[in-house]
């Protein structure tokens, strides 16, 4: 009896998930969002198959050359071929927004549950976190970008400082409310140790809104990203990336406008496909939150 | 209303503490020795010992901080390396260029975004609808300071219509200082309409389901009025909130904007700081635009209890 009990549940968590995917599928917002999402992942994993020339590779005979056959998207100041560079940027850029979302997602799940969860703690924490938000993001991403100096791995530790408490926040109103559910209760009556109902029961109802969050911070990494090159303090050139890529062709904007064109529009659909899967998901796992909660 | 403001006023007073505090510490993130960062390469001992005495960087650090929140209740935000001149006096002057593009760009963006989201509620579901949040949606993915170049390309370079950058004072010539802030607002204010329509809409959405909306129009009332007096007046706290939301973006897309189009504003002074490592310039414009954003988030409050009865007397 147990056995067939026990099948019958898988059987219904399966039809469960199943009911989930058939609700994403359904979404449009989702479904466009994942593909041009995709679309963007895939042609950066194969960027080096794909693109035409190293990104690298400089050409003084053909330099801020005009987009031809060979050269789908011409040629930046050291005759580097742009499409290449946008490719091989694309790469850079998504990069460095999953460490991002990876660590924010880390740092502001570990901080909103301890200040959910550890009542004694929740006022510190939160008054800490409300500091960081006094500054605006971007302002804060430069300014510790600044000052660790301008590399990949600092860039993306400035973008998650600067994340992080609104991340903590989401995670810690969230638990707020799962905290006070039965089934949380039934688990402290059944024995379980604090940890256990903090990652079992808490957390693991808590997550939704977090992967809402963590969507549309990827996106907002890459608009950041583009802007911590741009001005110097991201990934040093001649590393592409799409904010390196504008840089240089700010200077060109009159005789070669096509460098700083392709990065911008790699970057639009990038984002754009980020904030879909973004508008999707908050309508199928959280219903409740509205348009604009995201800050 | 007195005990809601104190409130506010105490808990604002403690993040300002933070973010000085934050500022302050900001130079011990710098890896190694700050003076050899600052100076050129080659510099005597004797030159970064000047250097380490300028940022007090030879004292203990009791010592450091307090100099800092002496000189900081004075107003003082240290001696810039790279200007030869007080950090204070130096962003003082750029203030209002940097305060008046974010203030064009947010005047854009609220009316526009405002309208088109009231716009779309009203015709929700139609084609009129779908089409303002699919532009809203693009408008949200393309990063501001692109669209500035785009902006320089299409109106500078090829039709010739506005400047490409630079700078005209509005006390020598109100219509060289509108023309030189147009692109730069326009673009800064364009990318964020997007969120703004996006909370109106929804916002007013929920309004316009209500009984009382209902009741409106059941006893006749024009229209253009249940929009504007009945819907409008109670969508308004979200669309505050994002406003709130926005002007903090808008200050930090304002410093790239400067950058774009070449305008004296304090962004370039902080950009210009952080290519040379000039710490003092960077600890004193991000503390200063830290309170900035800060006053605004009270003003923010303020406007709460003007919108919302409750928050007044809750």
């Amino acid at each position: 009896m147990a056995e067939s009990d026990a099948a019958t549940l898988e059987g219904l968590a399966q039809a469960e998930r199943f009911a989930l995917l058939r609700r994403f599928l359904a979404n449009r917002s989702f479904t466009i969002g994942f593909c041009l999402f995709l679309l963007v992942v895939l042609v950066a994993l194969s960027a080096d198959l794909v693109a035409p020339f190293d990104p690298l590779r400089n050409n003084f005979r053909y330099r801020l050359g005009e987009p031809n056959s060979v050269h789908l998207f011409g040629t930046d100041s050291f005759g580097r071929d742009i499409l290449s560079r946008v490719l091989h940027g694309s790469r850079v850029s998504l990069l460095i927004g999953l460490l991002v979302v990876l660590l924010t997602g880390f740092f502001g799940t570990l901080i909103g549950a301890v200040s959910g969860y550890v009542r004694r703690l929740d006022n510190l924490i939160m008054r800490v976190m409300d500091g960081f938000m006094a500054f605006p993001p971007i302002l804060l991403a430069i300014a510790i970008g600044a000052v660790l100096g301008p590399s990949l791995m600092n860039a993306v530790i400035a973008l998650t400082i600067a994340y992080t408490p609104r991340t903590a926040r989401i995670v810690r109103a969230a638990v707020l409310v799962v905290r006070e559910a039965e089934y949380v209760e039934a688990a402290r009556a059944l024995g379980a140790g604090h940890a256990r109902i903090l990652v079992r029961h808490i957390l693991a109802n808590s997550m939704a809104p977090l992967v809402v969050q963590l969507t549309f911070i990827f996106a907002l990494s890459i608009l950041a990203e583009a802007v911590l090159s741009f001005i110097g303090v991201g990934p040093p050139p001649p590393t592409p990336t799409f904010g390196n890529i504008i840089a240089d062709g700010r200077n060109y904007i009159a005789e070669a406008p096509w460098i700083t064109i392709w990065p911008g529009i790699a970057i639009m659909v990038t984002v754009l496909g980020l904030n879909l899967m973004g508008d999707g998901l908050r309508d199928v796992l959280d219903p409740k939150l509205k348009d604009g909660t995201r800050s | 209303m007195a005990g809601f403001l104190l409130n506010r006023l105490v808990s604002a007073a403690l993040v300002l503490l933070f973010v000085s505090l934050a500022t302050f510490a900001l130079i011990w993130l710098v890896p190694g020795d700050v003076a050899s960062q600052i100076a050129d390469p080659g510099a005597s001992i004797e030159e970064l010992e000047r250097i380490r005495r300028r940022l007090n960087l030879d004292q203990p650090w009791h010592l450091q901080m307090l100099s800092w929140y002496g000189n900081l209740l004075r107003g003082d935000l240290g001696q810039s390396f790279l200007l030869n001149r007080g950090v204070t006096e130096a962003i003082i002057e750029r203030l209002p260029v940097t305060l008046s593009l974010t203030l064009l760009a947010l005047v854009i963006a609220v009316t526009l975004g405002v309208a088109a989201g009231i716009l779309a509620a009203v015709r929700h579901g139609t084609w009129t609808d779908q089409g303002i949040m699919a532009v809203a949606l693009v408008g949200l993915s393309i990063p501001d300071f692109w669209l500035g170049l785009v902006g320089i390309y299409v109106f500078a370079v090829a039709l010739g219509w506005l400047p490409s950058g630079g700078f005209v004072s509005f006390s020598q010539d109100a219509a060289g200082w509108a023309r030189s802030m147009a692109l730069p607002a326009l673009t800064l204010g364009l990318t964020q309409i997007g969120l703004i329509a996006r909370i109106t809409r929804s916002s007013m959405l929920e309004v316009l389901s209500q009984d009382y909306v209902r009741t409106a129009r059941a006893k006749g009332v024009l229209p253009f009025k249940v929009i504007a007096k009945h819907a409008f007046a109670n969508a308004l706290i979200p669309i505050i909130t994002v406003t709130g939301v926005i002007v903090g973006v808008l200050l930090g897309g304002a410093l790239v904007i400067e950058q774009v189009f070449s305008l004296p504003g304090v962004g370039r002074l902080i950009i210009g700081a952080v290519l040379r490592r000039d710490y003092p310039v960077i600890q004193g414009g991000l503390l200063l635009l830290a309170f900035i954003y800060v006053a605004v988030n009270i003003v923010v409050d303020l406007l709460y209890a003007w919108a919302d009865p409750r928050v007044r007397y809750g």
